[in-house]
């Protein structure tokens, strides 16, 4: 699966653009804030149906304009998909395949995979565990649909017994009857979302561990535990055990939404003691294992969008990670980079072809030697 | 125009053309909607024993002699016993609850009418009691309450069901949606029990 054909209207810093990919590597190149990463966001959005960056549409609008529009001609199994998305300034987001409109979006994802790494992925290591659950979500939910539907539920078991705990604090009257049938859901729902995690994480560990002493050349020992309330035993006794304190509390302090990954490297945190290059080196090898993931699952190569990874990676380690994603296991690169230079000279050091384009405030043009070279 | 816009569904657009068509017509039209609005007030109520809407005291359903007085089937209102009762298939008594248990929008067991249905349950014992609610988690948290509440009465001989979930007749498998096909994978049922009767 590959993006051939890329265009954009008003989309961000862009007025309009057109690009046609190389189904292997391109590279966008560029200064700080001339639109590299809005191009690969673009990809994003064709794919995912929102941005990877900014979950408000509306931004994504170039500035005094009041609609964006992208469109993707995407190679899938020797036929041609065209994805057409489509946002106007208070209305609903359109979203079109092959000139046919989808009544939901959910129908969409799925379809045409991309695994974004980029330098906000910082937040799995620094930010509360909520960005690791939705990260662990956001993967299992591409596969397995009722494990989204549970997890839809299960929050919403949570909102009804949060309440039921909130008014029995206001009337100062608890009955355990009314809130019994929905810890009974709890419970059912949560069990279910608890194994499938488990078994989830289990799987991706050594996948990951693979590609980080790929990229680290090293021996350093990488580990990420699941930690859950349930890992425990038995959540129907928590929850028992628990009920005093949600009630003092007015919300339930023990499930599954308390769950969290933890990420050790030499059997330490790596929040506190990795260097920059060494979480950067984790975070890669985290979404090269979601790669891997969705490709074992689906049995399509997601294109691989990288966005500013040379930052804070020491040469080695970039020239071992770009030969490791120019192999056959790896689809479509879109990779985004400061220095033209640099990124042609790592492609010719592997003795790979790249596609370049400059992309200069909002305008962006292929640089025709790179052309020439594929022709 | 006022009265008509508080009316569900109905906005200031709506409510003004039905005021220029009420305008329009001849003067008795109007007059007979308002005796019949007087009188859907007046003369319509709630059954005493099932919470169905009707003229009497207990409803038509209730009083019906060819009824059959030993199945329930609990739903959440009276749109429900419609929607049943469209169908011609079922021959049994209903009990309206007159909603589910929502805690979020401040809906507790206390708002609905379980306790009357205990009550009847306790006076005359049936031998089957369906759950028709709706297939959300509110729906099935009702249906537990309930279900647990009459487990308490220890009565004799009772038969829990409820109404079964999947995939629509008629539907295509590949039109079905997602979720609802595999519950129904997982929820699958004998053979003998899908052969058409």
């Amino acid at each position: 699966m590959f993006l051939r054909k890329l265009t954009l209207v008003n989309f961000r810093n862009y007025p309009e653009a057109e690009l046609n990919l190389d189904p292997f590597a391109n590279a966008f190149t560029g200064g700080n804030g001339e639109g590299k990463t809005n191009l690969l966001d673009a990809v994003h959005y064709l794919s995912m149906c929102k941005s990877y960056f900014n979950p408000i549409d509306a931004q994504s609008i170039r500035f005094g304009e009041d609609f964006f529009m992208i469109q993707g001609s995407f190679e899938l199994n020797q036929n041609t998909e065209n994805i057409h998305c489509g946002i106007k300034r208070n209305q609903k987001k359109v979203f079109k395949r092959n000139q046919k409109e989808y009544d939901r979006l959910a129908d969409h994802i799925g379809l045409l995979p991309v695994v974004m790494v980029s330098p906000t992925d910082t937040s799995l290591i620094t930010e509360g565990s909520e960005e690791r659950r939705k990260f662990l979500d956001s993967i299992i939910s591409q596969y397995d649909k009722l494990y989204l539907d549970d997890l839809i539920l299960y929050s919403r078991v949570l909102t009804q017994r949060n309440a039921i705990l909130k008014q029995a604090a206001q009337s100062r009257t608890f009955e355990q009857e009314a809130i019994s049938p929905w810890d009974l859901q709890l419970i059912r729902l949560a069990e279910k979302i608890h194994f499938v995690r488990k078994k989830f994480i289990a799987e991706l560990i050594p996948i990951f561990q693979h590609y980080y002493s790929f990229i680290s050349g090293a021996k350093e020992n990488v580990e990420v535990h699941y930690e859950s309330q349930l890992n425990a035993g038995d959540f129907a006794v928590l929850l028992e055990k628990s009920i005093g304190k949600d009630r003092a509390l007015q919300y339930t302090s023990v499930g599954i939404h308390k769950d969290d990954l933890a990420f050790h490297i030499h059997g330490v945190p790596v929040k506190r003691f990795a260097s920059q290059g060494q979480q950067k080196s984790f975070l890669i090898a985290l979404k090269l294992a979601q790669f891997d993931f969705i490709r074992n699952i689906k049995g399509i190569k997601p294109i691989l969008l990288l966005d500013d990874i040379f930052d804070k990676l020491d040469d080695l380690r970039v020239a071992r990670l770009m030969e490791l994603v120019s192999k056959d296991n790896f689809g479509q690169l879109l990779i985004s980079d400061t220095h033209p230079e640099r990124i042609r000279k790592i492609f010719e050091d592997i003795g790979r072809s790249i596609r370049c384009f400059s992309v200069e405030s909002g305008t962006v043009k292929a640089d025709e030697n790179s052309i020439a070279e594929k022709i | 125009m006022a009265e008509f816009s508080r009316l569900p569904g109905i906005g200031k657009r709506t409510a003004l053309r039905l005021v220029l068509h009420l305008l329009k017509t001849a003067p008795e039209e109007p007059e007979k909607l308002g005796n019949a609005l007087v009188r859907l007030r007046k003369e319509i109520r709630y059954c005493s024993i099932c919470h169905n809407i009707t003229e009497r005291e207990t409803c038509a359903i209730c009083s019906n002699p060819r009824r059959d007085d030993a199945v329930i089937c609990v739903v959440e209102d009276i749109r429900d016993v419609i929607a049943i009762e469209n169908t011609n298939q079922y021959n049994g008594k209903y009990h309206v609850l007159g909603g589910i248990i929502s805690p979020m929008d401040g809906i507790g067991p206390s708002d609905l009418a379980i306790d009357s249905l205990l009550v009847r349950l306790k006076e005359h014992p049936v031998r089957e009691l369906i759950m028709a609610l709706s297939a959300t988690m509110e729906g099935d948290t009702t249906a537990f309450f309930i279900f647990k509440k009459i487990a308490a009465l220890s009565l004799p001989d009772i038969r829990f069901s409820t109404i079964a979930r999947g995939v629509s007749v008629g539907d295509e498998l590949e039109y079905a949606d997602e979720v609802t096909l595999g519950r129904s994978i997982l929820h699958r049922v004998p053979y003998e029990n899908s052969i058409p009767k």
